[in-house]
């Protein structure tokens, strides 16, 4: 009997800290999943873009991406140097673990309409972690192949998960037409739960030219 | 069960000390290489879209990646 209660407990124990250690990867060991994942792609995107382009139409929002692979560079100055993310054509579970996904069907980077970007608040190398702490008139740049568009922060805003009317052309109002070119960053919220979700909306307020291969 | 595992570890105390050391370290690997990114993709507790369950056009297009 004493010897059953005491393999009990010692499994109990040994649940426990095995319970520990998968907090511990959940919230750690998953980065390195995404960092590897995403230097994978800044490779190929880097690649791409060196390459010369096959329909010199000019129009580079035209150029559709595949699911799954690198659509652009996000970079947000007031989260750090470091910020910097190749965002990903699509948001399926597994999309997301590689790194911030563009909703596929939303306007892309530069288009009038809405270009939807959503990423993980927590685990997998949390690219949105702090994206709470922007504030309205904050840079989001986004570099494709040809052109740096820069975003500027509009508003914040907490919604449920099930409402779909943020990502919408015009956010909030699902039936009208865009006239704008907008950016809109979704994540979980608050952090570690999955309750709500935190939106961030900005506006186009400029674009450059981009230099091959140059991403100072 | 450990007391079990102690007493059938072959040599001196300090072979069974190292042994039993060595032993834990290759589960936490084993754990934390394979078995939690194996496990890891089958519960998702961070989501970080906004969808209904995959009725909008916007949602994403996994039908199994229904959010709460």
């Amino acid at each position: 009997m004493r010897t059953l209660i005491r393999s009990l407990g010692e499994l109990c124990i040994t649940a426990g800290a095995v319970l520990l250690l998968f907090v511990a990867y959940e919230l750690w060991g998953t980065g390195a999943y995404t960092q590897a994942e995403q230097r994978k792609l800044d490779g190929e995107l880097t690649r791409t873009w060196a390459a010369p382009q096959r329909k010199p139409s000019g129009a580079v929002t035209a150029e559709r991406v595949q699911l799954g692979h690198g659509l652009a560079l996000i970079r947000i100055p007031r989260l750090g140097k470091g910020f910097h993310y190749v965002i990903i054509e699509g948001v399926s579970v597994a999309d997301l673990r590689k790194g911030p996904g563009h909703y596929p069907g939303t306007a892309m980077p530069g288009e009038i309409g809405n270009f939807v970007v959503s990423g993980h608040r927590t685990t997998y190398l949390a690219p949105f972690n702090r994206i709470g702490e922007l504030q309205a008139g904050d840079k989001i740049l986004i570099d494709t192949r040809t052109r740096q568009y820069t975003y500027k922060i509009t508003g914040k805003t907490v919604v449920s998960p099930s409402d779909v009317s943020v990502v919408a052309p015009v956010p909030e109002h699902p039936t009208k037409d865009p006239t704008d070119r907008l950016i809109t960053l979704t994540t979980c919220h608050p952090k570690y739960s999955a309750a709500q979700r935190l939106i961030v909306f900005g506006r186009m307020v400029g674009s450059i030219p981009r230099v091959n291969g140059a991403s100072s | 069960m450990y007391t079990w595992l102690w007493r059938h570890l072959p040599g001196g105390p300090l072979t069974r000390v190292y042994t039993a050391v060595v032993c834990l370290l290759v589960a936490g690997a084993l754990l934390w290489y394979i078995v939690f990114p194996w496990f890891e993709p089958k519960i998702q507790f961070d989501h970080g879209t906004v969808d209904d369950g995959g009725t909008s056009a916007t949602a994403p297009p996994t039908p199994g990646a229904k959010h709460r």
